[in-house]
């Protein structure tokens, strides 16, 4: 075990499958930065949040691919070559811009498996740097992934923490579908503990990051973070609840929610998204569908309101959901009867 | 050419350069304070392009602007104070604080917006140019966009439907040498904006974007075109940016001296200065007057935003839509 950021981990994770498979490669813009500079430093960047930092030095230019602005070619650009034997990974520098790429995203790499009655496979990885918190406005903090998890045939991973990174960026790597992974922007600097060598952590298995009877709160990326800081205060005040992260949203772990819905009958799922059509209400529903005759309360979603991210840092802090939310929406389940 | 211009045209048009620059070096100044959140893209340096490209266009004409979007912004005319409280994100910015540097418009002067999504700029403009031509009252639609932006489908796209739709459409391109930390000359295939542009079969020219006189120059001859319905052009203008590409980038792509040597050979100010003085067509003290009248606007933008409340909460869920029961 190492002490490592989450950018770290991705970094290693990176490195290490590119190392152990000539077939991976890296796209997408800035990813070394300096083609074309004036300096004649050739890793002028290393990607704009440092994730694909010494790719460049280690891999050379051939594998390493510093790219035009041009979205939709890029994920085409990792997409096409998937589906002719390499294993792309395309960055999307925020994942707003998935906007522009969703062509290649959800009506190419999503639906060639299908459309060719299982002979194709696309074993790409699309890594879109998401989520709010750093007063960058309404198109740089989108958290995409509930449009993403809503297509067929797309696989998607949004890691909470530094092993996870890890761990799930060298499964989706290795994955054989095509996997849109999420990489929360204000995680990205949060370290912990880190597995050597060699992990893997599996897709659609949730992880359980604490154990109580009292409630189930259900989350993932960061909110997963705010989950965590709320169950401090309420252990304190003796209110004990399992915290799952789902780690994926497609798959999705169906039975470690139930086994926990179960044992509690009472949940709050935190989702940085707003409401309408969120991963908490996707979960919500398969809860009330499923989970139904074990429910001794209602569902509480807490999510960001149905408008855009504002700029203003007053108004981004209320915006996003936080920690006390989380706290009092436990509260409430726990209290109601 | 430049005797076209009166002089109060001229002052208008150092007024407004200087203006911009004193905007972006205080603002680079303020944001070490770290009062000022969020992503934060500087126009200095490109000064000449902005404000030679809006010296043409009429109240109604429409533009539609970049990340970089503060110098397109003055040259419009929208409010400096309302552009700084809008930094700041305060309740009295241009957007009520909810936009940011990377999203300030003003409809009502025909600014359409900065934006944060690169190449969002061109599709925008033929809407815009579409617009104006169904008015038929000779207006047109401006897109300003980088020499990163062309690279994007979307204007491509937008070329070609404005040349098919025969809009009055100009996309001027400012070639500042880089997109983020990699060099046009790499990412630009052809290196040749304007010559790729004009395969689409547009009107285009290529001018030095540091000289006020030259984009002049060019957007006249652009203009006369556009207005008389002859269909979309381009303009790409070679330009500079004395800051990295956000307030924060190490710049370690660009060659050490690159630049103090721009701010030596290409400032647009120091350039404009010595043209009208040579040519003897506006005198020192007139503009040395409106450095002084600028910086204290700038101070008083600066003190006023930061002495103004921040967005009620309330705020969050409002201007979402029109209307929405
Ligand atoms: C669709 C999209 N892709 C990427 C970015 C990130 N980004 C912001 S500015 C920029 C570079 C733009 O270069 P250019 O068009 O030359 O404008 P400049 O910054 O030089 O003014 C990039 C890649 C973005 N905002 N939008
Ligand atoms: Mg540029």
């Amino acid at each position: 075990m190492a002490i490592k950021s989450y950018r770290d981990a991705l970094n290693e994770a990176m490195h290490r499958e590119m190392e152990r498979d000539a077939r991976v490669f890296v796209c997408g813009e800035d990813v070394s930065g300096g083609a074309g500079g004036t300096s004649g430093e050739r890793e002028a960047s290393g990607g704009i949040f440092g994730v694909t930092a010494g790719l460049l030095p280690r891999f050379g230019e051939g594998r390493v691919i510093d790219t035009p602005i041009s979205e939709n070619a890029i994920v085409g650009l990792a997409v096409g070559a998937s589906l002719a034997g390499k294993r792309g990974i395309a960055e999307i520098m925020f994942a707003d811009f998935l906007g522009l790429a969703l062509d290649q995203t959800m009506n190419q790499a999503a639906k060639f498996r299908y459309m060719s009655g299982g002979k194709a496979t696309c074993p790409v990885v699309i890594r879109a740097p998401y989520g709010a918190g750093m007063n960058m406005a309404a198109q740089h903090s989108q958290t995409m992934y509930q449009i993403i998890t809503s297509v067929p045939g797309l696989k998607v991973a949004m890691p909470s923490n530094p092993a996870d990174a890890k761990g799930l960026l060298a499964t989706a790597i290795r994955d054989d579908d095509p996997v849109v992974f999420f990489e929360h922007k204000a995680l990205y600097g949060r370290k912990g503990e880190v597995p050597d060598g060699d992990y893997l952590v599996p897709f659609g298995k949730a992880a359980i990051l604490n154990a109580g009877d009292d409630a189930t709160i259900i989350s993932m990326g960061r909110m997963v973070v705010f989950a965590e800081k709320a169950l401090e205060g309420l252990k304190a005040s003796g209110v004990n609840c399992d915290l799952i992260d789902i780690r994926t949203s497609s798959p999705l772990d169906e039975d470690a929610i139930l086994d926990s819905v179960e044992k509690t009958g009472r949940v709050v799922i935190v989702d940085e998204c707003p409401p309408r059509c969120s991963v908490a209400a996707d979960i919500g529903a398969f809860i009330a569908s499923k989970g139904f005759s074990s429910l001794r309360a209602p569902l509480e979603l807490v999510t960001a309101p149905h408008a855009p991210t504002p700029f203003a840092k007053e108004l981004e802090r209320a915006y996003v959901p936080s920690p006390a939310q989380i706290d009092a929406a436990v509260r409430r389940v726990v209290s109601y009867r | 050419m430049t005797s076209q211009q009166s002089r109060d045209q001229l002052l208008g048009a150092y007024r407004q350069m200087k203006m911009i620059r004193e905007f972006e070096e205080r603002l680079h100044k303020e944001i070490m304070t770290g009062e000022i959140a969020g992503f934060t893209h500087l126009y200095s340096g490109q000064e000449a392009v902005a404000v030679g490209v809006c010296a043409h266009l009429e109240a109604d004409d429409l533009i539609v602007s970049t990340h970089r979007g503060h110098g397109h912004c003055i040259a419009k005319g929208c409010d400096v104070k309302g552009m700084m409280a809008e930094i700041y994100g305060r309740s009295t910015g241009l957007g009520k604080g909810k936009g940011g540097s990377m999203h300030i418009a003003d409809f009502q002067k025909g600014m359409l917006g900065a934006n944060g999504i690169v190449g969002a700029g061109g599709p925008l403009a033929v809407g815009a140019a579409l617009s104006a031509k169904l008015d038929g009252k000779g207006c047109v639609a401006v897109s300003f966009g980088g020499d990163g932006s062309v690279n994007q489908g979307a204007v491509f796209e937008a070329m070609n439907m404005a040349v098919v739709l025969k809009l009055p459409a100009i996309f001027v391109i400012e070639n500042n040498g880089y997109s983020e930390h990699t060099g046009a000359d790499y990412a630009v295939g052809s290196k040749d904006i304007a010559g790729r542009s004009a395969a689409f079969g547009m009107k285009s020219i290529k001018a030095d974007g540091s000289d006020y006189f030259a984009v002049y120059d060019a957007m006249g001859e652009l203009l006369d075109h556009a207005r008389a319905g002859k269909g979309p052009c381009v303009a790409e203008f070679e330009t500079t940016r004395f800051f990295g590409h956000f307030e924060g980038d190490p710049q370690k792509y660009r060659a050490k001296d690159e630049v103090k040597r721009h701010r030596e050979e290409m400032d647009s100010l120091k350039i404009f200065r010595a043209h009208v003085l040579n040519d003897r067509l506006l005198d020192e003290t007139a503009l040395d007057a409106i450095d002084a009248d600028v910086l204290s606007l700038i101070e008083e933008a600066v003190s006023e935003a930061r002495a103004a409340p921040p967005p009620q909460l309330s705020e969050i869920t409002t201007d979402v839509y029109v209307s929405y029961p």
